[in-house]
């Protein structure tokens, strides 16, 4: 079960929107699907962002991946604690192991997003 | 030489073997109208003693370093190898192996690379080095995509003209489909002016490239680049010499980032050219940004220590196109042949080699412009390499000194047309007073 309060990006980004505040992270079958994180990497803050852009990296024992905004806007915040200890991601990805917060440019990015149930019909069909 | 044995007996059983019944029809399926259908338009087979002979004598047409005085540099320095390079470099474990894909079945060559990284990292005084780049021209064009990857929104890369200028073009190669800026900074008199970089350091600068000591010898103001470039946030990319740095401050001790240079000086014969060997190190917290590879040490499940490949995801065989750098092997024969040579010297014998060619090249510049119509190009402190300008016609003094014994130095024209008259001598440790003196007196002959 995928919690039901956020969006989701079909590359595994959650989103939770408050105002035109947007909390990223990634989710919990994301953070299963590539083993031990041993370093995230985050843009500046003040980046302006498409959708889809890249905001950072996330790097684990078997690979690197690129983290992708779910909705355009300006990065306002960023959670540094994961640049010591990035396990954090792995422990809590909904709560502790939150990435980057967007201010938003238009609501409308929030439609392309998938609903819960959408996300978990994908994962679904991912995993093994 | 090799001997490889092919008789027409060895064919035939090859062919057996796979079925075939001639060489030549192994080439079927090339068109008929593709196939050239007569021998090759070549002189007769030699036989092995004319072979050899012929060889030798079309390599008695080259005046290698060894042939004649050397006081060439630009890069590329006829520095003094000790025969224990050649015999640790020359084992087969060694010789014979290439970079290790299966990288942990190769202890030898690993525990090599670790030490040679760790010796690149003193002679630098940074945190981090890799296990080698090609050599000193690409290590500056890897030295700016790392740049770019640390900071990708900034478009201006700032290059001191007095950069060598085949590095320079390398990097305007690797970044020409790259939509980044490259300025490059004149340097009438000899070196870098630190007020004029000031006029070009802005926010918009992703880093400022210098060679220290530079393409003519000189030193630049390396303090006072460092401290704009820390100003402004821009990254500092120097190219250092690995013998300067027995007396020189090392680049992570003046704020340099990056630190890239060429290794050939440092225990590899001229050769011609290549190959050679591309040194990089770098401040730790760019650490996954550095191109190439990377042996780090670790201990295996029953606490022994061993070596591993490490940060191998930031890499092309794992991802692809994003990765640091197309770069996914090493240059670790040579790399092997630093790291032995600086074991070898230690921190006394490249203090002391150091001590002799500046000493040596100061010697030399002031007997050389003692020559009437000979001076000093740039009245700057310079290092094993210095500029002279001279009277007459370039091309034919170097001829007559090469005729006389002499590789007399490199004209620079080629690169910088207003030092037509200019030509760049340099002054390793091998040289001795005798041939210096007989150098001076020759130049005083050619000139007369």
């Amino acid at each position: 079960m995928v919690p039901k309060n956020v969006r989701y990006a079909e590359t595994h980004e959650w989103a939770l929107v408050e105002g035109d505040v947007c909390t990223v992270g990634i989710s919990k079958f994301a953070v299963e699907q590539l083993t031990d994180v041993v370093f995230v990497e985050l843009a500046k803050l003040g980046k302006k962002l498409a959708a889809k852009e890249p905001f950072g990296q996330i790097e684990s024992v078997k690979s690197v991946n690129d983290l992708y905004a779910p909705v355009a806007g300006e990065i306002i915040a960023r959670n540094d604690a994961l640049e010591k200890d990035p396990t954090i991601v792995s422990g809590d990805p909904y709560g502790t192991g939150w990435m980057v917060k967007i201010k938003m440019t238009s609501k409308g990015d929030l439609d392309k997003l998938l609903t819960p149930d959408q996300y978990e019909k994908q994962i679904a069909s991912q995993g093994h | 030489m090799p001997y490889i044995l092919n008789t027409g007996a060895d064919v035939k059983a090859m062919l057996d073997k796979i079925g075939v019944a001639s060489v030549d029809a192994l080439f079927k399926m090339v068109p008929d109208a593709f196939q050239l259908q007569r021998p090759l338009d070549v002189p007769p087979a030699l036989t092995e003693l004319e072979l050899q002979q012929h060889m030798a004598e079309l390599a008695g047409k080259n005046k290698a370093a060894d042939n004649a005085v050397c006081f060439l540099g630009g890069g590329s320095y006829d520095h003094f190898v000790p025969a224990v390079v050649d015999a640790i470099a020359s084992r087969s474990e060694y010789y014979t192996a290439y970079t290790p894909y299966q990288a942990e079945a190769s202890q030898g060559s690993l525990q090599a690379f670790f030490e040679y990284q760790t010796l690149i990292c003193e002679l630098t005084g940074l945190d981090v080095a890799n296990a080698s780049l090609y050599e000193g021209g690409s290590a500056v064009a890897e030295a700016v995509l790392m740049a770019i990857s640390i900071d990708p929104e900034r478009p201006k890369v700032l290059v001191a003209e007095s950069v060598h200028p085949e590095y320079r073009q390398t990097l305007a190669t690797y970044l020409a489909n790259i939509q980044k800026e490259i300025i490059t900074l004149p340097t009438p008199n000899g070196a870098l002016d630190p007020a004029a970089l000031q006029n070009h350091v802005d926010d918009k600068t992703l880093c400022v490239i210098v060679q220290h000591p530079n393409f003519f010898g000189n030193l630049e103001d390396v303090n006072a680049v460092s401290r704009l470039c820390k100003e402004k946030g821009v990254l500092f990319i120097v190219s250092f010499d690995g013998i300067s740095v027995g007396l020189l401050k090392r680049p992570g001790q003046y704020g340099a980032d990056i630190a890239v240079g060429e290794g050939q000086m440092l225990g590899t014969p001229m050769q011609f050219g290549g190959p050679y060997l591309g040194m990089m190190a770098c401040r730790e917290q760019f650490v996954r940004k550095i191109p190439g590879r990377i042996v780090g040490q670790t201990v295996d499940r029953n606490g022994r220590r061993c070596w591993v490949l490490t940060l191998q995801t930031r890499e092309q065989h794992i991802r692809r196109e994003k990765a640091t750098s197309n770069i996914c092997t090493n240059q670790g024969l040579f790399a092997l042949r630093t790291a032995v040579y600086l074991a070898a010297l230690g921190p006394q014998g490249l203090k002391e080699t150091a001590n002799l060619c500046l000493q040596k090249a100061h010697y030399l510049a002031d007997e050389l412009c003692k020559i009437p119509g000979v001076s000093l190009r740039f009245k700057k402190p310079f290092f094993k390499e210095f500029t002279v300008q001279v009277p007459g016609d370039v091309p034919t003094l170097l001829r007559k000194l090469l005729d006389a014994g002499y590789h007399g130095g490199l004209p620079l024209g080629r690169w910088y047309p207003a030092l037509g008259n200019c030509i760049s001598i340099a002054v390793t440790e091998k040289r001795t007073k005798a041939e210096m003196d007989g150098f001076v007196a020759a130049m005083k002959g050619a000139i007369r």
